[in-house]
């Protein structure tokens, strides 16, 4: 269950000490903006203008005022409201070619980021998603872009406009008079300062509600993947407690998001208030002085009327500003994650791969490995002859899931080679060496498409080609890797092979799952072929089906074929065992039966003294001599090589 | 079509009784929402319109000032009245201001309140929607629901509420000043109220239907994204990565083509708003204006009636938000409200039956079952397990043995007949008993996030840790476990990415085995596992399973060896059921499978 909010395991380190100023972290938006730019600076050209226009309105009330008002001339009271009106309809234009120039760019930059982020997180390796949580990335791409666009067409070109209303708008009330402005001025200062505070403040904690979101939905995420478990052992109402302390926590946060914004709101209403107080009272004076007409004063007020919006309104402008700053920091940290499994400047291309895969003294440490350690494997060096099937064998947890990881670059390896026909496969595309090395993995993961389009998903060149010869060998392909999995269930399904599968399809069991995902490995035609534990789900019937099928494929694919039990084994030509990181022999099956007693501790359901008897049943009399003498040396020299090398479970078996 | 509950969710062109319907009932669930914490609001209420009234006060003191204030001091050089203005607006304001922090504060709480509430309503509903549900759901969807939908909301609670109360109160106030201070000019503010509902009318209908959209797009975008991620290494190993972008781009593209047209429609709604203030602000000026010429008026009331026409459009941009992030609020708890309408097709017994010690007779009573009701997977099924026996259950692929398991732990209830335990229908007892009795171990070893020693926890959240540690060491997983870096306090990554298959799997057991159930089930919980760790696990299964009822599917039919009883399934129904040494020593499909098996046994 996840349960620690703080820290969250999926949240990597926040960025180094000396933090980015706001304006340069937000700046990093710029290259996904840039097409927009114009479009966004046109906006606030509109908006600059709608708010020009909004304070032109008090000029002519003050004309109005000071004319024919106080003349008592009503003719002149029509071109003015005329005037007031224009200016109206014109405020509501600007406004609306703000929003048509920057919204409509504002939704593309946001596509464009989220599209940037998919194409980055496809990117990294798996390491990286090891060490996300998944509801870290869903925030990421889903809540913090909305955040981002909704700041860039709208906060960003407010806080712009709202700020330069405000210096032409103190302009204005300058113009009208020297000191009431100069006193709404001063009055101003202390906001600049509780601004400054309110970023260092604010910005703490928008973050850490961000992430606690984030968290929110790695727990909501788990709860509904592991519905199963939660279910078999009635633990539903368990996890909503853990889930309500993290909804707990955020609710916390954003309370103390709520304090702040409290904070600056209370200066920013109460100082313009203070302000036109004290305006008023030096108004008047100034005007029982004669320094100031009455139509001034009423101007001046106007507007400062006009003022106090975006004063006020740059209390929000800002936490919002400083919200966004977070989820850009959010946004980068997965952007500039450098990935360590990348294509090489100048690839190598294999052209007709024969299929010899090499483990070179292949060293492999997982990130979070202490380096002192030695790693999970600690020097495999293996050879796969080409055509060759080399089954792997070793206990649970010795590496071999991680050992066919490597083959495809997974992950990378910390030390040695593995070589591919010779070529280092980091020498390759990492496209060109998935398309020669194909894997199961074990756990069958199918995605919400079509049997077909699952079973044929390593075979873009067959998918994607519109012509009728690539589809009628795209059937064949697909006829056969069903045929070899013995998926045959398949033609059962309520639309054949088209029926959709997956999440968003139709749930199948196991061992179907399995076959499935055996078929798509075969149906992608590569030189090597990766299988993890493929037949763990079959019943014993199915299981010989599908190993004599397969073995037809393997006679001209190489094979490297993760094995618990025998049977699978037996279909090897070879068999490779994995043992305290390195591969500690080689053999064919019945060699390594006779001289390897750590493999007859793998691999044996047998007790001991069955097994003897298994063999000596199985074997033919005469040979039974020969062996038997030979079996002798191979066991003494065994014993040796073990009792050097062997894990603590085998001592326990012993 | 109906669009009951989750029904009909993606569909955009709703008739009138089908959107009223949905309307409804996420009313219904807005009102439940609001009815806990109605006296905090009452208070909050409070708060607000007392500070509104104090803002409100400003225009009408400055008037004050100019109008009295002035001449006063011209006429007399009386600072009094004056002074006492400026006073009085110095108070309001502090007041004001204090008030409106307090406010702040106050409706964060509420908000959060709510918000809270309803998240962990949706929890808790989803976890208790039956597979069935999940299963054609999509996890993707749920997920939606609780993320994105939820954003949605908080949104509207967050700055809108904070908006729409302020907003309408302060139009309100500035309204009600404003008749008082000259009614002729009320008559103006009236009549543009009409344009205003006209346009606020216009702007409802045609974006419900478009912000609906957006929830169905970013759902659908959010699908794609968690099964991505959910699948990176097969992504990665069969180089999907160019295709998923094209979709990705296409979801992508849906989502912001929905939101700009959402956006386009909102961007005539705010100007048109700011249009109608702005013309009645000039209709109000010729009105006042010709009676200040003619002396009916003074100018301070002219300019106090001027700012608070001017103001009471202030909030109309924050309003035509508010109203933007309602509808948007709404689509999102129309289909949270659906979710939350969609019943359990296993629900809870409504009259529970308690079974405290339950013994562990299993019986299925003619139970037929279904997942959908074109393909029937167990057509007819009669089986009676005694408590204390351990059955393996074994078949081909397909054959229906998960959904048999399925049924004794209830993931699913039969189409016809019924499952008993100790004579009680499952249907009927506590899900706490039934529960308690009964653990499955699935075929999937899903882990959570988190501590080695959490995920075992889970069979029992009460076990103390000499307890999880022992139930590590029955099934062989401690030493692996001590071995790891923080041995039990490893975080095991998300799904268990940090520990390998076997690994994981024998987690699930040390889990089941803290349970301690009366009634275990296991599915291929073995599959994973190397044959030294089976061995152990069995060991530790002989002992565990002395006096339990046990079903035990398993493809090695090593398990057989510690069963009292086989079971042969195939397609839906037993075709053999003995002790294994008579099916062993027949002729059926047993002994074939067996035999089988041996061969391949080194
Ligand atoms: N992502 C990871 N980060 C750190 N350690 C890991 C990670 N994945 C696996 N390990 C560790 O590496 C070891 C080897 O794991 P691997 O999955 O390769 O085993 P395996 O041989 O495939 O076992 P099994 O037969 O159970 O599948 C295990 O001890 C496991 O705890
Ligand atoms: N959730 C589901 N919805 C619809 N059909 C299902 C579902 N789960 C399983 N099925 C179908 O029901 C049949 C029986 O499935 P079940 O999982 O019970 O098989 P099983 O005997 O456990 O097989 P395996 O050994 O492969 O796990 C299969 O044909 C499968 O496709
Ligand atoms: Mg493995
Ligand atoms: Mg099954």
């Amino acid at each position: 269950m996840s349960t620690t909010a703080s820290p969250p395991a999926g949240h990597p380190a926040p960025p180094a000490p000396p933090r980015m100023s706001t304006a340069r972290a937000l700046a990093r938006i710029l290259p996904y903006a840039k097409p927009a730019m114009p479009w966004i600076y046109a906006g606030m050209v509109a908006a600059l203008l709608a708010g020009v226009i909004a304070l032109a309105i008090p000029l002519v009330l003050q004309s109005l005022v000071d004319g024919p008002l106080a003349t008592g001339d009503p003719s002149q009271i029509w071109p003015a409201a005329i005037a007031v009106l224009v200016l109206g309809i014109l405020e509501a234009v600007f406004i609306a070619l703000r929003r048509f120039f920057v919204l409509t760019p504002g939704t593309h930059i946001e596509a464009r980021m989220r599209n940037g982020l998919y194409a980055q997180l496809q990117d990294l390796p798996v390491a990286f998603h090891d060490r996300w949580q998944s509801g870290q990335l869903l925030s990421r791409a889903v809540s913090d872009l909305n955040l981002i666009r909704r700041w860039l067409s709208f906060g960003f070109v407010l806080l712009i406009v709202n700020g330069i209303t405000i210096v032409i708008g103190f302009v204005v009330l300058f113009s009208w008079s020297l000191w009431l402005g100069l006193l709404f001025f001063v009055m101003s200062v202390p906001l600049w300062i509780y601004g400054y505070l309110f970023e260092q403040k604010y910005s703490v904690i928008a973050r850490r509600a961000q992430d606690q979101q984030g968290d929110l939905a790695t727990a909501v995420e788990e709860s509904v993947h592991g519905i199963r478990v939660l279910k078999a052992f009635g633990r539903g109402k368990h996890s909503l407690l853990k889930f309500a302390e993290q909804a707990e926590l955020l609710r916390a946060t954003e309370i103390d998001k709520a304090k702040a914004i409290a904070g600056i709101w209370f200066w920013l209403v109460l100082i313009p208030d203070v302000a036109f107080a004290l305006c008023l009272l030096g108004g008047v004076a100034l005007a029982a002085n004669g320094e100031l007409s009455v139509g001034e004063l009423f101007a001046f007020f106007a507007t400062a009327t006009v003022l106090r919006f975006p004063i006020e309104s740059i209390g929000f402008l800002l936490a919002m500003t400083y919200d966004t700053r977070a989820a850009t920091d959010r946004f980068f940290e997965v952007m500039d994650e450098v990935n360590t499994i990348t294509d090489p400047a100048a690839p190598v291309s294999i052209e007709a791969p024969t299929g010899r895969l090499t483990f070179e003294n292949v060293v492999f440490r997982y990130q979070d490995a202490p380096a002192d350690q030695p790693g999970i494997l600690d020097g495999v060096t293996l050879e796969l002859e080409p055509g060759e099937t080399m089954a792997l064998v070793g206990v649970t947890g010795s590496g071999k899931t991680t050992m066919t990881a490597l083959a495809t670059r997974l992950y990378d390896v910390t030390e040695g080679r593995v070589l591919l026909d010779g070529v280092d496969i980091r020498d390759l595309t990492r496209e060109e060496l998935r398309r020669h090395i194909a894997m199961a993995f074990e756990d069958a993961t199918l995605f919400s498409a079509s049997v077909r389009d699952n079973v044929l998903l390593g075979r873009p060149d067959l998918t994607e080609d519109p012509s009728a010869e690539a589809a009628a060998e795209a059937e064949r392909v697909l006829a056969e890797a069903l045929d070899i999995a013995q998926a045959d269930f398949v033609h059962s399904l309520p639309d054949g092979v088209d029926t959709t599968v997956g999440e968003e399809g139709l749930s199948l069991s196991g061992g179907q799952r399995q076959r499935l995902a055996l078929a798509r490995a075969v149906a992608a035609n590569p030189a090597v072929l990766v299988l993890d534990d493929p037949l763990s789900a079959l019943d014993v019937d199915t299981e010989a089906l599908v190993e004599a099928a397969l073995r037809r494929v393997l006679a001209t694919t190489t094979g490297l074929i993760v094995a618990h039990r025998p049977s699978t084994v037996q279909m090897a030509d070879r068999v490779a065992l994995l043992q305290q990181g390195r591969i500690t022999d080689v053999g064919t099956h019945s060699e390594l039966l006779k001289r390897n007693e750590h493999y007859r501790y793998v691999i044996s359901s047998l007790e001991d003294e069955e097994l003897a008897a298994a063999e000596r049943a199985d074997r033919d009399l005469k040979l039974a001599e020969q062996e038997g003498r030979r079996r002798d040396a191979i066991d003494r020299e065994a014993r040796v090589i073990d009792s050097a090398s062997d894990g603590p479970r085998g001592e326990v078996a012993r | 079509m109906s669009v009951t509950g989750v029904e009909g969710e993606e569909r955009s062109n709703y008739t009138r009784a089908e959107s009223r319907q949905i309307r409804a009932r996420s009313l219904r669930l807005l009102g439940s929402l609001v009815r806990p914490v109605r006296g905090r609001i009452v208070v909050t209420m409070i708060v607000i319109v007392v500070s509104i009234a104090l803002q409100v006060a400003g225009p009408a003191l400055i008037a004050l000032g100019i109008n009295q204030g002035l001449p006063a001091l011209l006429d007399s050089n009386d600072w009094m009245p004056v002074s006492l203005t400026v006073a009085a607006y110095l108070f309001t304001a502090i007041a004001g201001a204090s008030l409106i922090a307090l406010y702040q504060v106050m409706s964060a709480r509420l908000s959060q309140a709510i918000l809270l509430d309803l998240r962990k309503r949706v929890f808790l509903h989803t976890q208790r929607l039956s597979l069935e549900f999940h299963e054609s759901y999509t996890s993707g969807r749920i997920i939606a629901r609780q993320t994105s939908d939820l954003d949605s909301i908080r949104e509207l609670l967050d700055s809108g509420l904070n908006q729409l109360v302020s907003g309408l109160i302060y139009m309100g106030f500035t309204a009600a000043a404003l008749v008082l201070l000259d009614p002729t000019s009320g008559l103006v503010l009236a009549a543009s109220l009409i344009p205003l509902l006209l346009l606020t009318r216009w702007f409802q209908v045609r974006s419900q239907k478009l912000f609906r959209q957006t929830r169905v797009a970013s759902a659908r975008l959010i699908v794609h994204f968690v099964e991505t991620m959910t699948g990176i290494r097969a992504v990665k190993a069969f180089r999907k990565e160019p295709r998923n972008a094209t979709q990705f781009a296409g979801h992508v593209e849906d989502y912001r083509h929905a939101n700009a047209r959402v956006i386009q429609l909102f961007g005539i709604f705010d100007p048109g708003l700011v249009l109608i203030g702005n013309v009645t602000v000039a209709a109000a000026l010729v009105v006042g204006a010709f009676r200040v010429v003619e002396g009916e008026l003074l100018i301070g009331t002219l300019l106090a009636v001027v700012l608070y026409t001017r103001r009471f459009f202030d909030p109309a941009e924050e309003m035509a938000m508010f109203y933007n992030s309602y509808q948007s609020a709404a689509a999102a708890l129309e289909k949270i409200s659906g979710v939350l309408e969609e019943k359990p097709s296993v629900p809870d017994p409504t009259t529970p039956i308690d079974l405290w010690k339950a013994k562990g007779a299993v019986h299925f009573d003619r139970v037929r079952f279904a997942y959908n009701p074109e393909t029937v997977v167990l057509p007819e099924l009669e089986l009676s397990i005694p408590a204390g026996q351990t059955i393996a259950l074994v078949g081909t692929t397909g054959a229906g043995k998960s959904t048999l398991a399925k049924l004794i732990a209830r993931f699913y209830d039969p189409t016809e007949g019924a499952v008993t335990l100790d004579g009680v229908d499952l249907r009927k007892m506590h899900p706490k008993d039934l529960r308690r009795a009964i653990v499955m171990v699935t075929q999937e070893a899903y882990l959570f996030s988190g501590t080695v020693a959490d995920n075992i926890a889970l069979g029992n959240p009460e076990a103390s840790r000499e307890q999880i540690e022992a139930a590590a060491k029955a099934v062989g997983a401690h030493d692996f476990i001590v071995s790891l870096p923080q041995g039990y306090e490893t975080d095991v990554n998300k799904r268990g990415g940090r520990v390998s298959a076997g690994q994981r799997q024998l987690i699930s057991f040390a889990r089941a085995f803290l349970a301690d159930p009366t009634v275990l089930i296991l599915d291929e919980a073995t599959a994973s596992l190397d044959i030294p760790s089976e061995r152990l696990v069995q060991r530790g299964l002989q002992t565990l399973l002395a006096d339990r009822t046990a079903v035990i599917i398993a493809h090695r039919l090593s398990t057989v060896a510690i069963a009292d009883r086989v079971l042969v399934m195939e397609h839906g129904r037993i075709i053999e059921d003995g002790t294994p040494a008579e099916l062993i020593a027949g002729t059926g499909k047993f002994a074939q499978l067996h035999a089988a098996w041996r061969e391949s046994l080194v």
